[in-house]
This record gives C-alpha cells, sequence and structure tokens, in this order.
C-alpha cells in the first residue's frame, strides 16, 4: 500500500451547543476532546444530536454556542467549503454522484483541489485497493452497477481521496444488511490502522460502536453521558441510561468486555 | 399536393421562418426560466408564486396576447416572438423546479460536505442530475410554441401561419392544410429530437 500515514488531527469540541430556530436544543453544552488518531464513536439513540454534534466540526451546522477545533484552531476562522475539503464526509445515504463514474466521484475533492490528473488517476486507484474494490473492475462503473456495500465503499474512498486528517462518518453502514455491514466495519478499522486517520464516526448500533471505537462517546439528549474505551463503558456504565444501553449481554459484548483494558 | 408542388419553394420558405420563430423564442425563454426555476425551487413561497403567474400568463388567450402586444411593438415578428417567449415560461419554469426538486438530498448534502461551493453543487451536481426532467419542460415548451407560432401568420411575422391565413382569406383550402400539416409535423419532429434528447440526459 503506497498510501502514507497522514496522521490525525485533534478535534476539540467546548461547550458546543446547537439550538435550532423553532427553539430545540439539538446540543446542550458538549465538551470534548479527540485525541488525533483516535476512532472515536458517538453513541447514542435517534435524535440524541449526535448526528448534529459530528456536523458541527465541518461546518455543516454553525453551533450557537461554544468553539470546535481541529488542531487547536477555530473552525469558524476557515472558510466552511474550503475546510471541508480538509475533512472527509461519509454519510448514511452515500450520496454518489449518478451522473459520474466511480472513478469520477472519488477525484471530487482532488479534482477541487487542482491536483494534475496522473496525480488524481493514481491517487483512485490506490483508494479503491485500500477499500478492496479492484481499480480495473470498478473504476469505470457507474453508481447504479454498485451493490450497497460496494456504493458506501466508494463513499469512503471518496471522502478520504485529499488525504483528510479528520474523517466524519454519519451512521455509515446503517442502511446495509447485518453481513455487508459486518464486512465494511472490518474493512473501516483495518483502514483506520492503515492511515491513522481521526475518524468521529456516529451510529445508534451499540455493537458497531463497541465493535469499533478506541474510545466511545454515549450520548443522551444533546449531552454527552460518558465517554471512555468499549471496555470502560460496559465494565462500569455511568448510569441507569447507559447501563441500559449497553446492557443486553450479547455475545459481542461478552468478548469486548473480557479485552484488556488498553493503557 | 399540387399546390406543394406549385408552391414548394414558398412553403420552404415558410417553414424555415417557422422554425427560426421558435428557436429565437426558445433561445430568449431559457435564460430568463432558468434563474426563475432555481429561485422558485429553492424558495417554495417564492415559487409557488413564480409558478402561478407564468400559469396565469399561459391562460391569456394567443390572439388576445398579440392584439396587444401589436399596440405596443407593432405588427411583426417582434411581437410574435415576445408573445412565444411568455407562453413558453410556464413549460420551462416547470421542468426546471420539478427537476431540481426530484434531486436526491442526499447529493446535495455530500455535495455541500465534500466542500463545493453552492454554485458548484448546482452547476455540477443539481443540473445534471435534474437535466433529463428540464428536458421534458423544454420540450413541452417547443412543441407549444410550434402550435401557437401559427399566429404570427395574423400579424405579418412570417411562418406556416402565413399560409393558413393568408388561405383564409382568399377562400384556398390547400394553402390551409399544407400549413396546418407542415406545423403538426414539426410538431412531431421536434417532439423525437428532444425525446431522443432526455434519453441522452437519462444514460
Amino acid at each position: 500500500m503506497a498510501e502514507r500515514r497522514t496522521g490525525g488531527a485533534r478535534v476539540e469540541l467546548d461547550g458546543v451547543g446547537v439550538q435550532y430556530p423553532n427553539g430545540t436544543l439539538a446540543v446542550r453544552d458538549v465538551t470534548l476532546a479527540i485525541d488525533g488518531g483516535t476512532f472515536a464513536v458517538l453513541l447514542g439513540p435517534s435524535g440524541c444530536g449526535k448526528s448534529t454534534l459530528v456536523r458541527t466540526i465541518n461546518r455543516m451546522i454553525e453551533p450557537t454556542s461554544g468553539t470546535v477545533r481541529i488542531d487547536g484552531g477555530d473552525v469558524r476562522a476557515r472558510d466552511a467549503t474550503l475546510l471541508r475539503r480538509e475533512i472527509g464526509y461519509v454519510i448514511q445515504a452515500v450520496g454518489l454522484f449518478p451522473h459520474y463514474t466511480v472513478a469520477e466521484n472519488v477525484a471530487v475533492v482532488p479534482t477541487l483541489l487542482g491536483w494534475d490528473r496522473a496525480r488524481i488517476a493514481r491517487r483512485v486507484d490506490e483508494l479503491l485497493g485500500l477499500v478492496s474494490l479492484e481499480p480495473a473492475r470498478y473504476r469505470a462503473r457507474k453508481p447504479r452497477e454498485l451493490s450497497g456495500g460496494e456504493a458506501q465503499r466508494v463513499g469512503v474512498a471518496r471522502a478520504l481521496a485529499a488525504e483528510p486528517r479528520v474523517l466524519l462518518m454519519d451512521e455509515p453502514f446503517a442502511a446495509v444488511d447485518a453481513i455487508v455491514r459486518r464486512a465494511l466495519q472490518d474493512e473501516i478499522a483495518r483502514v483506520h490502522r492503515e492511515i491513522g486517520t481521526t475518524i468521529v464516526f456516529v451510529t445508534h448500533d451499540v455493537d458497531e460502536a463497541l465493535r469499533l471505537a478506541d474510545r466511545v462517546v454515549v450520548m443522551n439528549a444533546g449531552r454527552v453521558v460518558q465517554t471512555g474505551q468499549p471496555a470502560e463503558i460496559l465494565a462500569r456504565p455511568a448510569g441507569d441510561f447507559v447501563r441500559s444501553l449497553v446492557g443486553v449481554d450479547t455475545e459481542t459484548r461478552r468478548l469486548v468486555a473480557e479485552r484488556p483494558l488498553l493503557s | 399536393m399540387t399546390y406543394l408542388l406549385a408552391h414548394g419553394g414558398i412553403v420552404a420558405q415558410r417553414l424555415g421562418e417557422h422554425v427560426v420563430l421558435v428557436a429565437i423564442a426558445l433561445a430568449i425563454a431559457l435564460p430568463i426560466a432558468l434563474p426563475l426555476g432555481v429561485l422558485a425551487a429553492r424558495r417554495p413561497r417564492l415559487g409557488a408564486a413564480i409558478l402561478a403567474t407564468t400559469g396565469a400568463l399561459y391562460t391569456i388567450p394567443s390572439l388576445a396576447l398579440l392584439a396587444l402586444l401589436v399596440v405596443v411593438l407593432g405588427i411583426g415578428p417582434l411581437s410574435a416572438i415576445v408573445a412565444l417567449v411568455v407562453y413558453a415560461q410556464l413549460g420551462l419554469v416547470r421542468g426546471v423546479v420539478a427537476g431540481l426538486r426530484g434531486v436526491d438530498p442526499a447529493l446535495v448534502e455530500a455535495a455541500r460536505g465534500l466542500g463545493l461551493t453552492a454554485r458548484q453543487t448546482l452547476l455540477r451536481v443539481e443540473f445534471p442530475v435534474a437535466l433529463p426532467v428540464v428536458l421534458g419542460g423544454v420540450r413541452l415548451a417547443a412543441i407549444t410554441l410550434v402550435a401557437l407560432a401559427t399566429v404570427a401568420g395574423w400579424i405579418d411575422a412570417g411562418g406556416l401561419g402565413t399560409l393558413i391565413f393568408e388561405g383564409l382569406a382568399e377562400h384556398h383550402t390547400q394553402p390551409v392544410v399544407v400549413g396546418a400539416l407542415a406545423a403538426a409535423a414539426l410538431a412531431i419532429a421536434a417532439d423525437a429530437a428532444l425525446r431522443g434528447a432526455e434519453r441522452w440526459a437519462r444514460r
């Protein structure tokens, strides 16, 4: 793999709140620091504010209070469009452009950044390989010729194209069936190990969170209620909400609970 | 048929004028309809007002509109073209609005999230994806204009309508029939050509 380790940026949320124009407080005073290279998973029920929170990082949503910093720099100091080109973004609906080929989809951000064609072509093949899609077979396909799992692999490749130091993933695997989801989870875990970018991943799926996270951030009603390694969350749930959320004794959770605490 | 053989040149000339009238009107109407359609798709309340206005204009009888325009702009192609531009707006604006509203919101979310500006999102994602539906609007507008452009003959603006109105005035059935059939054939041809364009855009 020619991919170099890009390293990940540190993401800090400082007293972040988001109030919608109708008065709803989607996010309430969240303070959170995610170290560079961490795979952080925001876990919580639907409507808990986790998607809203992750979208403040790339300024798709502007917080009504507090500050978001990437590597110490306030994101508001940056032009939102230019900022987003440096942050990977994967959504549940994937949103591949249907009139573009797979290669053209992956090339969107490098093209915006003005990379030359040879470099873009090299990068596209490298990324398709990274997400386990054989470049020669997939490069020229249109999105309608892809399965749901393949489409989301392309979505991940597109998000990683310009070597972002932060990758935001908003319920990326929620729309695919369980077997494909499992494969995609293994894939993103491997990609994370290979490129070491900071990942902020949103899910309502407890098993997914425990399987992927270096650090789980449990949210409820707009607040962070607990953060910790998966084993910590399982061993010492902070309060009834977390206990009931992670409490069901599935096989995965037993396995994770048996994982030694990382130092 | 004997008329067509004897006056083939004049029929071809009127057909050519007809095509030019419709083409000029569409060429002027599209640059007006595109921004109106974008505005209407983006702002629902303003959009309702724009669509209501284009709909109301469309209901004005063509002879009445032409008569009014002649008072202001005089006899000739200018009045005809202005009338056709007005009538084209309904189909064109509706096509643009329907096309843009039909774009999957996930595409816009992904585009903005990747760092496309609002303008880049519109030009590189929304318009291309909406294109088949927009072309459907162009097709409807073109067919409508081919039919309406016959009344241009009434105000001395040329086109196939000239054959029809002259024939009526002189009690000659043949030019009337030839003019009408030629207009119908032109409408069918425009329809087929633009359907082809829609299929191409959908590929």
